[in-house]
C-alpha cells in the first residue's frame, strides 16, 4: 500500500479534524447567517430548529405589487446547494411569473441554478419578479397576455386580486399588508 | 510462483503470470517503498480489503477487473435490485436474476466465476453503515450515478481521517459516466482536493424552464415534465411521487402523452417518460468499460505502489472522436468538506458563549468577524436571520460548558470567512 502519511508531511495534519456535520448544513447555515435582506423582506421558521423549512414574506415598497404581503415557502433538501431550494407561494396571487399553484417562474430556481448561488440570490430574484414582472416568461398566461397588451386593465386586476377578488371564476387570496 | 510462501497455494501455476511481470520488478516509475516480489503480492492477495460502491454499470465492470487483477477481498453495496433494463450492460446479471439484489446476484457471479475470491456483499444504502465498518478497508471505489452518495462517502471518509492512526487514510477512487462522457478521480481525504470541492464541476441535469414547459411545449421532455413538476403535486397535493413505482410513471405518461397530443407532439414513450423522471442519461457500456478500467488501474497502482497514481482527475469525453484530459484539479479552502481550519480551545468552565464570541473575533490570525456557532442539531447563537438571533440570544449568557461536552465540536460560519471553522471545544 502506498505510504500516503509520507505525503502529509508539510500539512498540520492535528488541525483537521472535523465535525460531523453534513455539507448541506454547513452551507445552509453559511447562507441563513448571511442573509442581506432589505426591509422588504422577512424570513420566519415555524420550527426554529429546522433551518431547511422557512417562510419568506415579501412586501414590496414600490411598482404595482405595493401594499401587499407575499408568503413563500422554501424547503432545501440534503443535497443543497447540488440541488436548488424548491420554492413555492403559498397564496393564490395574479402575477404572470406565479401559476395558481403557487409554482413561480425563476430561472436560477431551475435551470441556471448553480452551488455558487445561495439563498440570498434567490430572495433578490423573487423580490425582482413584484418590481418586473415578467410577460415573456409566463406561467399565468391570462395575466401575461393582460399585461402587454391592455395594461390599464392589468394593473386594475392586480390590485383588485390582492383584495381577494374574484377575477374570471378565480378567487384570489387578500394579500393586502394588515 | 506457486506455494513460495503459501501465498499462491489455492492459485494455479502462472495464474497471474500477467501480473506478477508488474510486480516482480521495480521499474523507472516505482516508489522507493515498492516490495517487488513476495511482499507486494501478499499484499495485494492476502491482506487488501477494498469496497466497491455500486454494483450497476461501472460495479459490475470493477468487480470484474479487481478480481482479475488479483484482489481478493472484496466487498460489494448496493441498495437496488437488477432491472430488464440492466441487462445490456451489466454482464453479472441474467434474466432469472431481475428483482434480486445487484449487490448479491453480482458478488456470487464473481465467486463463481473467478475462484479463490471472496467477494462480500451488502444490499442496502451506505447510509447504514458507520465508522467502523469503513475503516476495515484500505481502499475504497465508487461507480455511483448519484450525486449525494457520493458527496455522503466522500464526507465519511474525510471525517474518518484521524491523523492519530494512519490507517485511517482511505484512498477513495471515484468513477463517474454520463453517456459518452466519464471521469475517474483520486481522492487522497484531506489530502487532496475532495468531491465536494469539484461540485460546481458537475453537468447539471438538463432542466427546462418552467415557463416553456408551461406554455410553449416543443419536445416529448417538455410534455412528461408538465406531468411530473406541475400536475403531479397540483393532483396529488402533498403524495410523493416515487419514480420506481411503475403505477406512479403510468400516470405520469398518461398525462404527458395527453398534452403531447395537444401540442402535437410526438415521441412521449413509457421509457422516455422514466428516463425524463429519473433522469436516466443513456449509459453506455464501452464509456463504463474505460472508466471502470482507469479506477481499477488505480486500485492496483496505489495498493502496490507499483507505479506513480493519477494526480488527480482523469476525464474522458468520447462524444466527438475520443478526447481525455488530466489534470490536477486543487482543493478548495472554502470547501465545507476538506476545507476550513479546526481550532482546539481549551477554556474554563465558567466561559459563556458571548465571551468564546469575543475570543474568536479577537483572535489575530483568522480575522472573525460576527460569527454564528452551531454543534450538530444545536443552534449556539446565529447572527442572522433576526427571529433566529433572537431564539439564540439567550444562550450568550449562558456558559459554554452547559451547552457542548468537552470535545465537542463546533461549526462556525461568518461572512468574513471564505471558509468555516470548526472548534473542537474541550474545558480546563
Ligand atoms: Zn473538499
Amino acid at each position: 500500500m502506498i505510504k500516503i502519511w509520507s505525503m502529509k508531511k508539510n500539512e498540520d495534519a492535528a488541525a483537521k479534524k472535523k465535525p460531523k456535520v453534513s455539507a448541506a448544513q454547513i452551507r445552509v447555515q453559511k447562507d441563513l447567517t448571511e442573509l442581506d435582506l432589505p426591509a422588504t423582506m422577512q424570513t420566519n421558521f415555524p420550527d426554529p430548529a429546522d433551518l431547511l423549512n422557512f417562510i419568506l414574506t415579501i412586501t414590496p415598497d414600490e411598482g404595482m405589487y405595493k401594499g401587499g404581503a407575499f408568503v413563500f415557502s422554501f424547503a432545501i433538501n440534503s443535497n443543497y446547494p447540488h440541488d436548488p431550494p424548491k420554492v413555492k407561494c403559498t397564496q393564490t396571487i395574479y402575477h404572470p411569473n406565479v401559476d395558481l399553484e403557487g409554482n413561480v417562474c425563476l430561472n436560477i430556481l431551475r435551470e441556471d441554478w448553480k452551488p455558487v448561488l445561495n439563498l440570498n440570490s434567490v430572495m433578490v430574484g423573487l423580490q425582482y419578479l413584484f418590481l418586473e414582472p415578467n410577460a415573456d416568461d409566463p406561467l399565468n398566461k391570462e395575466a401575461a397576455v393582460e399585461m402587454s397588451k391592455a395594461r390599464d386593465q392589468f394593473l386594475s386586476n392586480v390590485k383588485s386580486s390582492m383584495r381577494g377578488a374574484n377575477i374570471k371564476g378565480v378567487q384570489y387570496a387578500n394579500v393586502l399588508v394588515r | 510462483m506457486a506455494g513460495s510462501n503459501g501465498i499462491a497455494s489455492q492459485d494455479w501455476a502462472g495464474r497471474y503470470d500477467h501480473i506478477d511481470q508488474i510486480l516482480n520488478t521495480p521499474g523507472p516509475r516505482t516508489s522507493p517503498a515498492f516490495m517487488a516480489g513476495d511482499g507486494v503480492k501478499d499484499f495485494l492477495r492476502n491482506q487488501a480489503k477494498i469496497l466497491v460502491i455500486g454494483a450497476g454499470g461501472l460495479g459490475c465492470e470493477i468487480l470484474a477487473n479487481l478480481a482479475l487483477t488479483g484482489f481478493k477481498d472484496i466487498h460489494v453495496i448496493d441498495m437496488d435490485t437488477i432491472d430488464i433494463s440492466n441487462l445490456n450492460r451489466q454482464f453479472l446479471f441474467r434474466p432469472k436474476d431481475v428483482g434480486q439484489p445487484k449487490a448479491t446476484v453480482a458478488a456470487e457471479f464473481i465467486m463463481k466465476r473467478v475462484p479463490g475470491i471472496k467477494v462480500t456483499p451488502y444490499f442496502g444504502k451506505i447510509q447504514d453503515k458507520d465508522d467502523e465498518y469503513y475503516m476495515q478497508f484500505n481502499l475504497v471505489i465508487c461507480g455511483l450515478d448519484s450525486v449525494e452518495a457520493r458527496r455522503w462517502i466522500n464526507a465519511t471518509l474525510v471525517n474518518l481521517v484521524d491523523p492519530e492512526n494512519l490507517e485511517s487514510l482511505k484512498p477513495l477512487i471515484d468513477g463517474g459516466t454520463e453517456g459518452f462522457k466519464g471521469q475517474a478521480r483520486v481522492i487522497l481525504p484531506t489530502i487532496t482536493s475532495c468531491y465536494e470541492c469539484s461540485l460546481d464541476m458537475l453537468n447539471k441535469p438538463t432542466a427546462f424552464p418552467i415557463c416553456t414547459i408551461a406554455n410553449t411545449p416543443r419536445l416529448p421532455e417538455h410534455c412528461i415534465e408538465w406531468a411530473s413538476v406541475l400536475e403531479w403535486p397540483r393532483v396529488h397535493r402533498d403524495k410523493k411521487m416515487d419514480t420506481d413505482d411503475p403505477d406512479h410513471i403510468n400516470w405520469l405518461y398518461t398525462v404527458a402523452s395527453a398534452r403531447a397530443r395537444e401540442f402535437k407532439i410526438e415521441g412521449v414513450t413509457w421509457s422516455l417518460t422514466q428516463g425524463v423522471v429519473k433522469n436516466i442519461i443513456p449509459a453506455i457500456a464501452s464509456t463504463n468499460a474505460i472508466i471502470a478500467a482507469a479506477c481499477c488501474n488505480e486500485a492496483f497502482k496505489i495498493a502496490t505502489s507499483s507505479a506513480a497514481f493519477l494526480n488527480n482527475y482523469f476525464m474522458l469525453i468520447g462524444t466527438e472522436g475520443v478526447y481525455s484530459y488530466t489534470f490536477e484539479h486543487e482543493k478548495r479552502d472554502d470547501c465545507p468538506v476538506c476545507g476550513g481550519e479546526s481550532l482546539e480551545m481549551s477554556i474554563g468552565p465558567e466561559i459563556t458563549v458571548e465571551e468564546l464570541i469575543d475570543m474568536l473575533t479577537e483572535k489575530q490570525d483568522i480575522q472573525i468577524k460576527k460569527p454564528s456557532l452551531s454543534s450538530g442539531s444545536i443552534q449556539i447563537y446565529l447572527q442572522a436571520p433576526p427571529q433566529l438571533e433572537a431564539i439564540t440570544r439567550p444562550n450568550l449568557q449562558k456558559k459554554v460548558s452547559e451547552l457542548l461536552p468537552t470535545g465537542g465540536e463546533v461549526t462556525v460560519t461568518a461572512s468574513t470567512l471564505p471558509f468555516n471553522l470548526s472548534l473542537n471545544i474541550t474545558y480546563k
